[in-house]
């Protein structure tokens, strides 16, 4: 790959993806990989994001749930738009 | 084309029991905590030894009390340790430590402070310390196979680059070396809440499975729930993991277990400390998830490498064993890279495969095998925790 993609996206049933730069800036258009078949696609960081932390690839409601590793990792507590940062202000576990 | 690790051979030091140890340590292990300050004074006047001072061992009680015997006599008997020192505050516990070491057939001694004082035994320790020093430093390495190492895993200061790269290279190296014949443990048990599901499903059957969940069920009742005044937010992910990236246990213990790779399956529950004992193959060690307390109980079960993924960069080691860590992170690479010994930051420029990772992990735990010393060897790390069930008597 001679680009250096920005994102990475464990699984095709996920609803977010992992930023892999530092320094990534609002209206970045991205590179993202899904790293279980190397699929590509391009999407719009809407926000500063920094490295190792998380960006919705689709707008999520309050109440959904958010997917990683096709798998339920915690429930969505405010609205997030596509391109949007997704962490601890937005996204809660489910069990404790 | 994959690298074949059959009859690869490393140089190991061969112990009377037929264990292999990668390291060859004259060790000075205090009983309780009021016998540190003498096992400190002893590694100072006989240089080759390592004290290992800790918080505990006075009125200790019941499954409590087995465990610290468990982690003290477990780490004596690591065949890390050609020979061992043990200063205890009276003869009786003592030699209950002694009596265990000596199991494995190695070099060890006893010595009590009542009725001697530090001073005496002192001297009288340091005497038979500087004999094991003369023991221990005759003794060759010699080629073993590497099906012979014990090798388990935990990770640390995780963040989500942990899921996408560290682990599931250490889950890489697992998948090539179990079938090879190696034995391998990993645990934490709070740290699997989100994929319980998927962790049963990798016992080697359905019996190992139900009890594994069971022991994972009873450690959420009896433990976070009995305990809990939060929803653990900033202990468990902590701190540094929800800085790294990681939002909540679910997404951290679905990282977690990428260290078991894709087909390695566990074939037994390890209690904290306890010594496999059905042979070669992977193993799941019920355990905290804080690095010091696990490496240190992991030590104590007989493993001899410990492989530690990271994210944002712990800096643990451990005084016998030696800790191996790896990371994906560019940005731990680039603001810490004398504590990491694997660079694997390829996988996330899609430079690496997993599997290239695998074995540039299992060429470094070759190479440490061998001699060479890790990072956190070099830079003095030697954490060693024990894990306390219940307040003392």
């Amino acid at each position: 790959m001679a680009e250096i993609p920005h994102l990475l996206v464990h699984d095709h049933k996920d609803n977010v993806g992992v930023v892999v730069v530092e320094g990534l800036t609002a209206n970045t258009d991205m590179l993202c990989c899904i790293t279980e078949d190397n699929t590509i696609f391009r999407l719009t960081s809407k926000m500063d994001v920094p490295i190792g932390h998380k960006i919705a690839l689709l707008d999520l409601k309050t109440g959904d749930t958010a997917t990683k590793y096709g798998e339920d990792i915690g429930k969505i507590v405010a609205d997030i738009a596509q391109g949007e940062h997704v962490h601890t202000h937005n996204c809660k576990t489910k069990r404790w | 084309m994959s690298v074949n690790y059959e009859g690869r051979k490393i140089m190991g030091y061969r112990r009377e029991n037929g264990r292999v140890g990668v390291r060859n340590h004259v060790l000075i292990l205090p009983l309780d905590d009021i016998s540190n300050a003498a096992c400190e004074a002893v590694a100072n006047n006989i240089k080759g030894t390592i004290a290992i001072p800790h918080a505990y061992g006075r009125l200790q009680f019941g499954e409590d009390l087995e465990l610290h015997f468990k982690t003290i006599i477990g780490t004596g008997a690591n065949p890390n340790v050609a020979a061992c020192v043990v200063i205890g505050i009276e003869p009786g516990w003592t030699q209950r430590v002694v009596d265990g070491i000596a199991a494995t057939g190695k070099p060890v001694e006893g010595f009590s402070i009542e009725q001697n004082g530090d001073l005496k035994t002192i001297m009288n320790a340091s005497r038979a310390a500087k004999e094991m020093v003369h023991f221990a430093t005759e003794l060759q390495r010699e080629e073993c196979d590497i099906s012979e190492l014990w090798i388990s895993t935990k990770c640390g200061e995780s963040d989500t680059t942990t899921g996408l790269g560290s682990n599931p290279t250490v889950g890489n190296m697992y998948d090539k070396l179990l079938p090879v014949g190696i034995t391998g443990c990993f645990g934490e048990t709070s740290e699997i809440t989100g994929a319980e599901h998927i962790c049963r499903r990798r016992a080697v059957n359905e019996e190992v499975g139900e009890r594994w969940y069971k022991m994972w069920k009873a450690y959420q009742d009896e433990v976070i729930f009995a305990h809990q005044t939060d929803d653990l937010s900033d202990s468990q992910p902590t701190k540094g993991n929800i800085a790294g990236g990681l939002t909540t246990i679910e997404e951290k213990a679905l990282g977690n277990l990428e260290k078991i790779g894709r087909t390695s399956m566990y074939k037994e529950i390890l209690g904290p400390a306890e010594t496999p004992n059905s042979g070669e193959g992977l193993y799941f060690m019920d355990s905290s998830s804080a690095a010091a307390e696990c490496v240190t109980i992991m030590g104590a079960g007989g493993f001899v490498i410990h492989t530690f993924p990271t994210g944002q960069g712990n800096v643990i080691g451990h005084p016998i064993v030696p800790v191996i860590k790896i990371t994906a992170n560019p940005r731990t690479i680039r603001t810490m890279s004398e504590h990491i010994d694997v660079d694997v930051s390829g996988i996330l420029r899609r430079e690496m495969t997993i599997d290239q990772a695998g074995d540039v992990l299992i060429e470094m735990i070759c190479r440490t095998a061998n001699g060479r010393n890790t990072a956190a060897e070099a830079l003095g790390h030697r954490e060693f925790s024990m894990t306390k069930l219940y307040r003392s008597a």
